[in-house]
């Protein structure tokens, strides 16, 4: 096998792990936000953070 | 400054979440935006170099496999900084940075596996060979896979933070043993040549590129581990706030 074949797998190895490390952190705060967003949406809320009606007021 | 103020003004303020999250989110498009710069000055100064005059094109395998293998083990000390951090200062955020920084490291050390490997065949004539860097370098590989695997398997998560950081800190030891296998033993993987007391052996021509891709490689560590410690500070709330919902509705019942 020539050189640049071992050149380009190398390359392309660590495009597809660095591109499965970027993938899964984004996914996971994605959904993690996703998450709270939908339990702020059912009004379970954080006992520090300040509740929608006490701003309104 | 007022009791509720989110500025950070000094370190220990980072051990509040929702003062590290707001900095998180101020930092994250910055430092991004710095890791697509770093990469691509760094490809374009890689791809633009000469081929070593006995490496031939194999040499710019270095620009990724020798950035990787420093962040291997770079990452392993930041946890071990935070191993630490958990046991003797119960920082809150130093569970959270060792955590999520493993599976990075784990990332990292097969990135400088499989590329050393690639590079070892039209070198060394070999894929593998087990002398003292490189099995142990595949032994810090198996230890961020113990480590992931034994932090999740543990529901208590400060019991599981204790344990860990006692097995990061134990595993320590293996960091100096991969930096100085290359002098202590004799092995088939070449010596150090850009971190050396005497200065670097290598030309500029490979170091230029090799430094920027480096800083690199550095960086978007940083990025993700930022990124990562966020999303595990938001899974710990979720899980908080299930339990509470949980607690209410038992109550209701």
């Amino acid at each position: 096998m020539s050189h640049a074949f071992y050149v380009y797998a190398s390359y392309v190895v660590t495009v597809i792990i660095i591109g499965c490390l970027i993938g899964w952190t984004w996914l996971d705060g994605r959904a993690r936000q996703q998450e709270l967003r939908t339990l702020e949406a059912s009004g379970i809320r954080r006992r520090s953070a300040k509740p929608a009606d006490e701003t309104k007021s | 400054m007022s009791e509720n103020s989110l500025a950070i003004t000094k370190f220990s303020d980072l051990a509040n979440p929702t003062r590290f999250l707001t900095l998180v989110a101020r930092l994250l498009p910055w430092m991004a935006g710095t890791t697509v710069l770093l990469f691509a000055l760094g490809l374009y100064l890689g791809f633009a170099a000469e081929g070593d005059y006995q490496q031939g094109e194999t040499v710019r395998i270095m620009y990724v496999h020798v950035p990787a293998a420093w962040l291997s083990m770079m990452c392993y000390t930041v946890m071990a900084a935070s191993a630490i951090g958990t046991l003797v200062w119960r920082h809150p955020l130093a569970d959270v940075s060792a955590k999520t920084a493993a599976p990075l490291g784990a990332g990292f050390t097969l990135i400088a596996l499989i590329t050393g490997s690639l590079w070892g065949k039209p070198m060394w004539g070999t894929w593998w060979v087990w002398d003292a860097r490189l099995t142990s370098v595949f032994v810090l590989f198996l230890m961020y896979l113990g480590l992931i695997a034994l932090n999740r398997a543990m529901d208590d998560p400060s019991k599981a933070a204790r344990v860990s950081a006692v097995l990061i800190l134990v595993g320590f030891v293996n960091i100096p043993i991969i930096k100085f296998s290359v002098e202590w033993w004799n092995t088939l993987h070449q010596p150090a040549s850009v971190v050396r007391l005497d200065g670097p052996t290598i030309d500029p021509e490979f170091l230029r590129p090799l430094l920027v891709m480096a800083v690199a490689f550095t960086v978007l560590f940083f990025t993700l581990h930022l990124a990562a410690m966020r999303n595990e500070i938001l899974r710990r709330r979720v899980s908080a706030q299930r339990r509470l919902a949980a607690r209410m509705a038992a109550r209701e019942a």
